[in-house]
């Protein structure tokens, strides 16, 4: 019972502290805004680290449990609950914890914007979003049914959009969150059908339920395609999984990432980073028993998620966005954490989803402390030997790209290579190809992530910072990015051991005998967190981390001339990469012009050619003409004919009823 | 309380009260919308009772009033309320107080006989919903047309004579075959009672002639592809109170035929051509959406949007025949129906703010190009906060009404049919993307001329209206179960008529 109410306080608090921001935020100022906002995000923290105690330190047996009965029908019951497990427990206190971090940040961040006037709550309002996408992101991972996820699912995906669009006065920002919305409603579309399958086979919403009808259905066959017969549970994990690659921007529907960078740098940290990109992987983590049964699914997920991790760390290369490089890291990261589920590592991947989130945002928060500095120029170009000025930002920077690349003893680098190894070891339809995959872009990630932090931090000073003085962030900028660096610095350690035998998540995930990848790594080649440090030292992964720093290092310090070169001696393949691959092409041309294409045609055509003109018109003309009464009909006659015939039903009425 | 005739009140308080504003409101426009606003609340207030005190443990009707009325032809003056219709009875009293404050302001000519003009549709309107003589049905049905015709003819905007002819000769024709079936109908069972056609058995012939019939009229309203090209040029034409009526309640009558006429009167018929109602329907979701996409007026675009999301209503009450087919039992059935009906009465909410929103920007800017506006919310946030808020429901955000409906629909309809739910779910997409872009290229984006850089944020009365229907959005999506349990019975009850054989 007080469980229950801790964990109504938990989801509640941040969505009271979003109303009195959003709603009242004239009246009660910047100041009560922050105030109300932090405070309610603070509550939540607090509870979540009580909440991760009792069922990941203490291991208590999972809660679950409903709120409220939303409706029932048909004997479905639709309802708002809570399940808590280490799995949610965990999420709920990285969601929670980095969300604070982020409204601190956003303190000194937001403080003036020149896209606003004074007197403009723009400042509330963004409390009140962030708030708001912390009550939403929370109701996602606490649900005990699919119809919470997908109010939580939903609930996000508004709140990023209208984050994205917060300058709703740049075109570019309202033309990215639209994209980004109905970009991830493609995915909802087959998410939802996921959710019918689910329906139609188990009749219920409940998880509970669903696990324990899954073994009846092990053989069930669906038909979609007539004479063609698929698993059913394939087709559920596939359509549900289709909803993870919208939300956790899998390609092809990643395109909306990228552009989501058009909203202001503490959301790109929450999230397009932290939090919201991460719930497909989450999704998929939590519904585990489904996963495990379809073969075919995990196949295709694999293959989804490296080449993810592979094309989209490719286009990382090319950015001169800061954060651009950024959101194109977060979107390999992300292919990795696909992959691992495509293994059956789900603990693997859970594992990067937690050392991302610390890392990732750690990352954002200083690309937008240099953002700050450099009064909101984002072009590395222009950047060029900002150590000196920013030293807490530099030395943040340098531990979140080194967590990034998979340095060993740094967080990403178990997570990272608990992934690897996982798919090395898995036998998944795919994953020796995918394998290469995920290896390459090791060395593409480091590349990349040390070419920016070069350009940033090292090397001659541009003109711009030569002439204006550039000065390290505020104390509310600073302190989020020391209290991440640390997670990001050291959770590695204490978790590779749990979390490769399996006792972290203990039931939360399942994962069948001979697909428990991990449980073997664990068993065969684990020795220990420090050996496997030591260990790795040796291995591909670290060696190609390594040398695609010194390539950084090389072009952009070393030899700066040689970019240049390399980019003429071969236009066709930047052609390609500047293009990303022509996924934005194809998608303008395909469904943007090719759906106002067909809606003219509806219109024009369908509507009032055949219909309007051919069957209407014609038939009725030809009776029009001959009742010339219907043409004198006029409003003023009419009028009075209401009169009659009201008086008349009224009479006639009156004379019944006497 | 039972003894006190709620039913006859609804219907006859505004009725006669719209008269009497009629005669003596002339010259005196304040009192007439005094008095307007006045008889519209105490109808809400009368209203509340029928939900408070409501049976839900019973299909039949409630609150019944029977009197004799052409006794030659026995034609009753029947009056009652089961779970389909009791809903929409609170629907349209409650629509009723806000399309009365909306125009407010605005209409400034004649204020007398417009407010009396919606006082007489409001009460005919309630007629329609709660009347179990077929007779009567149809002259309330009938009746009902008149005001709409006077509001759009007199208070509409340029091209308003031809929507208006379009409009009328449109249902006109559609209610007329629905006329010849209850005449035949009555020549078979010896009364007009409706519910007396519900317990008769009819050969498929007829059965399939008065369900083609009943489409005939039911689709014109609902509208249904292709006779829904009425309603577009009617939305541009009408004022915006006219709008809201045809919108959040007009076409609701439509569907509630289905349910009360066609299903139960002519099961072995709508089994039979249950495939015609289900693929207009599929085809009003993803056709019209697309065709929404592309207008270039605001009003037409929500028009669109309006038959689209119908097509939800018209989708989930044919469900229950491939279901049964596709998976051998009921299950599924009721969560279509449901579906449906809770579509209804969101639709309600969400149509009406959409164009009660058009009609603030109307009343500021006189045009209704969506060219012609960018960046409203810099100078109206309020009513950005509002428009984005509708927008998301008109899109089917969970927590708001309009998921609640499709939702249900969709996942009834996947156990009909895969092929419906993946149809059905392309709302998902198209529903978004033509609100989203709606809402894009009217209200973010920089002040785009001097024009919208004059407009002034909502004023109390609006801020009113638009809060009252964000309250009722956001409530019925978040708490649905409330409005869904009194339909259970009467669903269930309908369910079993509509799938036991009347040959």
């Amino acid at each position: 019972m007080a469980l229950k109410f801790i964990l109504t306080l938990i989801l509640l608090s941040p969505l009271f502290g979003a109303v009195a921001a959003g709603l009242f935020g004239r009246r009660i100022g910047r100041r009560g805004a922050h105030t109300i906002t932090i405070f309610g995000v603070a509550v939540s923290t607090l509870l979540s680290a009580y909440v991760f105690y009792l069922f990941v330190l203490e291991g208590r047996s999972p809660f679950n449990d409903s709120l409220y009965t939303w409706l029932v029908s048909d004997g479905i019951k639709f309802e708002l609950g809570f399940m808590i497990d280490s799995l949610s427990a965990t999420m709920m206190l990285v969601v929670t914890f980095v969300s604070l971090m982020v409204h601190i940040y956003t303190v000194g961040y937001m403080d003036h914007d020149d896209d606003y006037g004074p007197n403009n709550p723009y400042y509330q309002r963004f409390f009140s979003y962030i708030s708001l996408f912390t009550f939403s992101m929370l109701s996602l991972v606490m649900a005990n049914n699919f119809l919470q996820l997908f109010f939580g699912w939903e609930a996000v995906g508004l709140v990023s959009y209208l984050l994205i669009g917060f300058y709703m006065k740049r075109e570019s920002a309202i033309q990215a969150n639209l994209k980004a919305f109905l970009v991830n409603r493609v995915g909802d579309f087959g998410f939802i059908l996921g959710i019918a399958v689910v329906v139609m086979y188990f009749n219920t919403l409940d998880y509970n339920e669903f696990f324990a009808g899954l073994a009846a259905h092990k053989n069930t066959m669906i038909t979609i395609i007539p004479g063609v017969e698929w698993s059913m549970i394939t087709v559920l994990a596939i359509m549900l999984f289709i909803g993870a690659m919208g939300k956790s921007a899998q390609m092809p529907l990643h395109v909306w990432l990228p552009e989501s960078m058009e909203g202001p740098t503490p959301i790109s940290a929450l999230i397009h980073a932290a939090t919201m990109v991460t719930a497909g992987i989450f999704m998929v983590a939590r519904l585990s028993p489904a996963y495990e049964m379809s073969e075919a699914a995990l196949s295709f997920i694999m293959i989804i998620g490296a080449l993810t991790a592979f094309m989209m760390g490719l286009l990382g290369i090319i950015q001169d966005d800061i954060k651009r490089v950024v959101a194109y890291s977060t979107l390999s990261q992300l292919g990795y954490m696909t992959a691992a589920l495509g293994a059956s590592a789900y603990a693997a991947g859970m594992f990067h989803v937690l050392t991302h989130a610390f890392f990732k945002a750690l990352l954002f928060l200083a690309a937008g402390s240099v953002i700050l500095a450099m009064h909101h120029i984002q072009d590395i170009r222009q950047m060029g030997g900002l150590k000196k000025y920013m030293p807490i930002t530099y030395w943040s920077m340098l531990i979140g790209s080194l967590a990034l690349i998979g340095f060993p003893g740094f967080s990403g680098f178990f997570s990272k290579d608990s992934i690897l190894l996982a798919v090395s070891e898995s036998d998944t339809y795919g994953a020796s190809f995918a394998m290469v995959l995920l290896l390459i872009a090791v060395f593409v990630t480091a590349f990349y992530s040390f070419r920016m932090f070069f350009l940033v931090f090292h090397g001659k000073e541009s003109e711009y910072v030569k002439a204006h003085e550039i000065k390290e962030s505020p104390g509310v900028v600073t302190w989020p990015l020391i209290a991440l660096s640390i997670p990001a610095l050291m959770m590695g350690w204490p978790l590779i051991g749990p979390i490769l035998s399996g006792t972290y998540f203990a039931d939360a995930i399942q994962v069948t005998g001979e697909h428990d990848v991990l449980g073997r790594i664990y068993e065969g080649q684990y020795h220990g967190a420090f050996n496997m440090v030591i260990h790795s030292l040796t291995t591909l992964p670290v060696i190609l981390a390594l040398s695609g720093v010194f390539l950084a290092w090389l072009l952009y310090i070393k030899k700066p001339e040689i970019p240049g070169k390399i980019k003429k001696a071969c236009p066709r393949g930047f052609y390609v990469l500047d293009n990303a691959f022509g996924f934005d092409r194809l998608n303008e041309i395909v469904f943007v012009d090719g759906m106002r294409k067909l809606g003219s045609f509806f219109t024009n055509s369908i509507d009032i050619k055949m219909i309007d003109t051919g069957m209407v018109r014609n038939t009725f003309m030809s009776v029009a003409h001959s009742a010339a009464a219907l043409k004198t009909a006029q409003t003023g006659y009419l009028y009075h004919y209401a009169f009659v015939m009201i008086f008349g039903l009224l009479a006639m009425l009156a004379w019944v009823l006497w | 309380m039972f003894g006190f005739p709620i039913l006859s009140t609804l219907i006859w308080l505004p009725i006669i009260g719209g008269l009497f504003v009629l005669f003596i409101g002339r010259d005196k426009p304040s009192l007439a919308k005094w008095l307007s606003l006045a008889i519209t609340v105490v109808t809400f207030v009368v209203s509340i009772p029928l939900w408070t005190n409501f049976d839900t443990t019973t299909a039949s009707m409630q609150f019944v009033e029977k009197t004799p009325w052409i006794s030659h032809f026995n034609i009753m003056y029947h009056l009652g309320v089961d779970g389909l219709s009791m809903p929409l009875v609170l629907l349209t009293t409650f629509t009723q107080v806000l399309v009365i404050a909306s125009a407010w302001d605005i209409i400034k000519e004649r204020v007398e006989q417009f407010m009396g003009a919606f006082l007489i549709m409001g009460g005919i309107m309630v007629g329609v919903f709660v009347a179990l003589d077929s007779i009567l049905f149809y002259v309330f049905w009938e009746a009902l047309l008149i005001p709409m015709f006077i509001v759009i003819g007199k208070w509409g905007g340029k091209d308003r004579v031809f929507a208006t002819m379009k409009f009328f000769i449109y249902t006109f024709l559609g209610s007329v075959f629905m006329l010849v079936s209850f005449i035949y109908l009555y020549f078979q069972s010896g009364s007009f009672s409706i519910l007396g056609f519900q317990s008769m058995h009819i050969g498929m012939t007829a059965q399939i002639l008065i369900f083609l019939a009943f489409l005939a009229a039911f689709a014109v309203k609902v509208p249904m592809f292709p006779v829904h090209t009425w309603l577009p040029d009617a939305h541009v034409q009408a004022p915006t109170a006219g709008s809201v009526v045809l919108a959040a309640i007009m076409l609701k009558m439509g569907g509630y035929g289905f349910v009360r006429f066609s299903l139960p009167i002519t099961p072995d018929a709508a089994m039979t051509l249950d495939w015609l109602v289900i693929g207009l329907s599929l085809v009003a979701i993803f056709y019209i959406g697309i065709v929404a996409l592309v207008q270039s007026d605001m009003k037409k675009l929500v028009a669109y949007s309006s038959i689209s999301h119908m097509g939800f209503v018209t989708l989930g009450m044919f469900l229950a025949y491939d279901i049964i087919q596709n998976t051998g039992g009921i299950q599924g059935a009721s969560l279509g129906m449901e579906g449906a009906m809770i579509q209804m009465i969101s639709h309600g909410f969400i149509s009406g703010a959409m164009f009660l929103m058009i009609g603030v920007l109307y009343d500021r800017m006189h045009t209704r190009e969506i060219s012609a506006y960018g960046g409203v919310v810099n100078k109206m946030p309020w009513f950005g906060f509002f428009a984005v808020l509708f927008a998301m429901a008109n899109a089917g955000l969970p927590g708001t009404s309009g998921f609640v409906g499709e939702f249900m629909v969709i996942l009834a309809s996947f156990k009909a049919n895969v092929w419906y739910g993946i149809v059905a779910a392309s709302t998902l997409v198209i529903g978004a993307a033509y609100t989203l872009w709606l809402i894009k290229r009217v209200y973010f984006g920089p002040v785009s001329n001097e024009n919208v850089a004059k407009l002034e944020d909502l004023n109390a009365r609006e801020f009113a209206i638009m809060g009252t229907l964000a309250v009722a959005i956001v409530l019925v999506g978040v708490f649905p179960a409330p409005i869904i349990d009194v339909m259970h019975t009467s669903v269930a009850n309908l369910l079993v008529q509509a799938t036991t054989s009347k040959l």
